[in-house]
């Protein structure tokens, strides 16, 4: 993996003033080291959409690899831009379960990867704090486990490094009453809950501050190739569809799941498959701490903290496609019925929401379920396929983003000759407001704290008030973005309560509408597609009692609202759906 | 047939949401003796319109100008859909007995006629219905003018959060450019940054607020020829605070309904529980079911919910438990079950099968479709394929084979099934003696 040093101090070009959603901005980067920033070119600032951008790195993928990425190389003071095709982890950076591992889950069967998830879980826990819940986490056998497995697990974790203290059963059961009768076995190991939007948000506002730049929903459509170098990568916006090169020194692929995609175009296949798993959210927080399944890896072994809620998962299915995944009711009984093994409330409990994600698994596709293939992750400098300015950095897993970010960015940086060290295992994350929204409780803090006499709760479940909404708002536009209500979503916890947004989301609609950021159909636009969006991750789990949630808020967007009569029209002429006639004209066949 | 012993009734009814009203009130009409079991939280989520038949067929989302022309439709494409059961003079019937018993009990609608209407909707939307309140049917009269609809103004309040009239002007500006829209300030209160509809609604009702909020209106109306509000003008006097705006400003006044609970809601379950109990009807609307017996002649009901429980007899039951929200169907992981007696639900094979992947798929989810069979009587049918009892009905949302939130018939199916099904039972019930 030898690099390239080009050696040469790298300008950095923005042409075009306006950014592709036609929003008028700086469209500067702060100067760094070796970057010089040139004047905006008037010939093209009359166009909305920027024709080209020069930059020192051009980074593909805004998960939590490529924002973790864009950071550390900004902290080293190379320019970069991340595109995105759709928004901050949209893809399996935003859903997993949340784990900080502790290693712990890998000592049996890759203590390679289990000691590399206990480095990186302490470092994140220093560097990135306000991210991580550090809530211990409970390795559990119940009766028919494994007793060989059961009887190794200390002595392998200890060979890593990891810390297996065991408890005492019934102490356990008293302190996560939610722990099953049957448990046999009971290990704390340092595992922790962390926030991968706020860890996302906040890497990305942190290399923002210090001259980076974020295109989201940019799609990369093609490379133009010179000899071994890629001269340029052609990107469109998804809300225009308008097309833009973007030349970079470099090129970095962390499209995670959506890398093999991205390295086809480029012309340099890598090999990869894909896994998918589903995780169910429960309405209330079952257990204080991370609960395993003292097993080998297998379906529906964690349950994970996240904030007010538990998340229950996963399941492991290969897939080859990246379209069309959704969780499925088969998946949601499968985790409910092997899951309450470990923990029985778990059979009447409520659950809200379900969500599924694709891991992307190094290798060639093989047998199996993809849960022997290998959770580590691997840089690729694509020299032996002629390639010396691109890079593919993928496979892993969210508890190793930041040391996958700092390998991709030590052999950017050699190929750039850049000489500064990788910063971000010794300086801790800054926390950025802005992007705080996303911490359960945290809303609910601020407004007993600190609301305006006018400041309005826009979400009871959640306490998100309007100021927090003009927050998220004021910083996506500063950055020339249109914001949706989806983003909204994304950085709050507007519909994230049990009401699924049937309120909050409404009222955030007008509010929106109240200060004149959306205009004409607009917001009937944005209504129909989140409710869209978090009907996919609801389907799976509608019984008991939030079956009949759902049909209150159906009664209200269909019965009341008429949404669905008007969702295809809304696509084009805002005309009402078809009136039927009545007999004296024509009856409909 | 009105003999009944102290808690010995002709008919009970199970559920007191629009259908159980409606059966509580249609068998009071009918001269037998009722007592109604459960409570009306279902109707606070009305908005105060009743539909009749909006939609059909539901994949295509056909509108109808004529609820009867849709209803002869219906009948024809989907002969099992409850309200393809019930022929058109008595839905006439029952929608005027229901809409005149509201009137009577201070709920004023809109003289029916054979159209449906349209009015805005908080979000900006028109939705089709049919029974229209009083004090909404200005609106419906601009929307429904026959040539280009005339300025209109309409107001909101700061802090009324989920309504905001600039969005319903700026979502309906394209097709109707003379409505414009303003934001007062709520008379008295203050830097409050949330308002509550309902105490908007009460605090109308003083002449002072009244006053103080028709003279804010006064200086914006302009051109227009009508004004709407928030659905806020009024609770228990609603009628008269409506009149005193139409008076203040000299234009027609209308009322949006708001999202639920909304203050419509909150009037239908007043002047629906005035209704039936002003007519006799017994109401244990904090009780619930806990076991329901039948023998050969009568039906024993034993209550929870009551202090020291209570264990009625009727000679008729009527279930008008409604679905899922209404808890009269329940569901687990596998399967959909009604929940007093185990009756047997058309359902789909299996929880893959109940919903679609799009939220907003035209032909609806099929789930909504599950529900109770009954046989001509409208008697659910047990696991035999027959009657359950020879005297137990079932109506409302609760019955199979009809999506009234896709058709756009929720007040239709109950007020019409509740009718249909009460005809049976008296007739039932004229055969024997009484109890």
């Amino acid at each position: 993996m030898i690099v390239l040093n080009v050696g040469t101090p790298f300008t950095t070009k923005l042409y075009g003033c306006k950014c592709f959603h036609g929003i008028a901005h700086p469209g500067v980067l702060t100067p760094t080291p070796g970057a010089r920033v040139s004047q905006i070119n008037s010939a093209q600032a009359v166009l909305n959409f920027p024709t080209f951008i020069q930059t020192q790195v051009l980074i593909i993928g805004g998960g939590v690899t490529g924002t973790a990425l864009a950071r550390d190389l900004a902290m080293r003071g190379v320019a970069c831009i991340l595109v995105e095709k759709d928004d901050i982890d949209s893809g399996a950076s935003g859903r997993n379960h949340g784990l900080l591992h502790s290693g712990a889950r890998y000592v049996a069967g890759d203590r390679e990867a289990a000691k590399e998830c206990r480095a990186e879980g302490e470092i994140l826990k220093r560097m990135a704090a306000q991210t991580i819940e550090d809530t211990g986490g409970y390795f559990v056998a119940v009766q028919g486990d494994d007793e060989r497995y059961i009887a190794d697990f200390p002595s392998c974790c200890d060979q890593a490094g990891i810390s297996a203290r065991a408890v005492d059963v019934a102490m356990a059961r008293a302190l996560e009453p939610a722990l099953s009768e049957r448990a046999i076995a009971v290990f704390e190991v340092p595992d922790a809950a962390i926030d991968p939007f706020r860890l996302s948000l906040e890497s990305m506002a942190h290399a923002r501050s210090l001259g980076a730049r974020l295109l989201r929903r940019a799609r990369v459509v093609g490379f133009e190739r010179e000899g071994r170098r890629i001269r340029a990568v052609r990107v469109r916006s998804r809300a225009g569809g308008e097309e833009f090169r973007i030349e970079a020194a470099q090129v970095v692929n962390a499209a995670g799941a959506w890398a093999r995609e991205v390295a086809l175009l480029a012309g340099a296949p890598i090999e990869m498959t894909y896994s998918k798993g589903t995780l169910l959210v429960t309405h209330a927080r079952l257990a204080g701490r991370v609960v395993n399944r003292l097993r080998p890896p297998a379906n529906a072994d964690i349950m994970m903290p996240g904030g007010t809620v538990s998340i229950v998962g996963t399941t492991s299915t290969r897939v080859d496609a990246l379209d069309d995944i959704y969780p499925t009711t088969a998946e949601a009984d499968l985790i409910v019925a092997e899951a309450a093994r470990m923990l029985p409330a778990l059979e009447t409990t409520r659950f809200i929401r379900a969500y599924a994600g694709v891991r992307p698994l190094l290798g060639a596709a093989g047998s199996g379920d993809g849960r022997s293939a290998s959770r580590g992750f691997a840089l690729f400098d694509h020299e032996a396929q002629g390639l010396d300015n691109l890079a593919t950095i993928t496979g892993g897993k969210l508890t190793t983003c930041r040391l996958m970010a700092e390998r991709a960015a030590d052999l950017v940086c050699r190929r750039l000759g850049v000489t500064r060290p990788c910063l971000t295992a010794t300086a801790p994350l800054p926390v950025a407001p802005e992007c705080a929204w996303t911490e359960p409780g945290r809303s609910a803090r601020e407004w007993m704290r600190s609301h305006g006499q006018h400041d309005t709760l826009l979400c009871e479940c959640e306490m998100v008030s309007g100021s927090a909404v003009d927050a998220i708002y004021a910083t996506l536009r500063a950055s020339g973005d249109t914001p949706t209500l989806r983003d909204i979503g994304l950085r709050s916890r507007v519909g994230k309560g049990a009401c699924q947004g049937s309120f909050c989301a409404m009222r955030t609609v007008a509010h929106l509408y109240n200060r004149g950021d959306f205009q004409a159909r607009r917001g009937l636009a944005e209504i129909v597609d989140f409710f869209g969006e978090r009907w996919r991750g609801q389907r799976a789990v509608l019984w008991g009692e939030q079956l009949a949630q759902a049909e209150l808020m159906e009664a209200l967007h269909c019965g009341l609202f008429g949404e669905e009569l008007r969702a295809e029209a809304l696509r084009d002429t805002g005309m009402p759906a078809a009136q039927c006639a009545d007999p004296e004209e024509e009856l409909p066949s | 047939m009105t003999g009944a012993r102290r808690n010995s009734f002709d008919v009970a009814v199970i559920g007191a949401g629009m259908a159980g009203m409606a059966a509580s009130l249609f068998a009071a009409e009918r001269g037998l003796s009722c007592i109604q079991i459960g409570s009306g939280g279902g109707i606070l989520f009305a908005s105060g319109l009743l539909d009749l038949l909006g939609v059909h067929p539901v994949a295509e989302r056909c509108l109808w100008r004529s609820p009867y022309a849709a209803l002869a439709a219906l009948a024809r494409d989907e002969p099992l859909h409850p309200l393809a059961r019930v022929d058109a003079p008595s839905i006439r019937a029952a929608f005027a007995t229901f809409v005149t018993a509201l009137g009577a009990a201070g709920l004023a609608y809109a003289p029916l006629g054979e159209q449906n209407r349209n009015v805005l909707t908080a979000i900006g939307t028109t939705k089709t219905t049919f029974g229209v309140p009083r004090a909404m049917v200005a609106g419906a009269d601009l929307l429904d003018a026959p040539d280009a609809r005339p300025p209109c103004l309409l107001v909101d309040f700061r802090g009324l959060r989920e309504f905001s009239a600039r969005q319903i002007a700026a979502t309906l500006g394209r097709s109707w450019p003379g409505l414009r829209h303003q934001r007062i300030e709520f008379p008295g209160s203050g830097a409050a940054p949330e308002l509550y509809a309902a105490h908007l609604a009460r605090a109308l009702e003083t002449a002072e607020t009244r006053a103080n909020t028709i003279a804010l209106v006064q200086p914006l109306l302009g051109d227009a020829r009508a004004v709407g509000f928030p659905a806020v003008l009024g609770l228990a006097r609603a009628g008269e605070v409506h009149a005193a705006f139409e008076a203040g400003l000299g234009v027609p006044v209308f009322e949006i309904p708001t999202m639920p609970t909304s203050v419509p809601g909150l009037r239908l379950l007043r002047a629906l529980e005035a209704a039936v109990s002003t007519r006799g009807v017994r109401r244990r609307h904090q009780a619930s079911v806990r076991a329901l017996a039948f023998d050969a002649d009568d039906a024993t009901i034993e209550l929870d919910g009551v202090p020291g429980g209570e264990r009625v007899h009727a000679r008729a039951v009527v279930l008008a438990t409604g679905r899922f929200t209404g808890r009269g169907l329940t569901a687990d992981r596998d399967a959909v079950r009604e929940s007093i007696l185990g009756l047997p639900v058309e359902q789909p094979s299996a929880r893959e099968g109940w919903h679609q992947r799009d939220f907003l798929a035209p032909s609806g989810h099929a789930i909504n479709r599950a529900g109770l069979r009954t046989d001509e009587a409208w008697r659910p049918l047990g696991a035999s394929g027959k009657p359950a009892w020879l005297r137990l009905y079932a109506v409302g949302s609760i019955l199979a084979h009809q999506d009234w939130m896709r058709s756009k018939c929720g007040s239709g199916l109950a007020i019409a099934t509740a009718w249909a099904a009460m005809e049976q039972v008296a007739r039932a019930l004229r055969g024997t003696a009484a109890g």
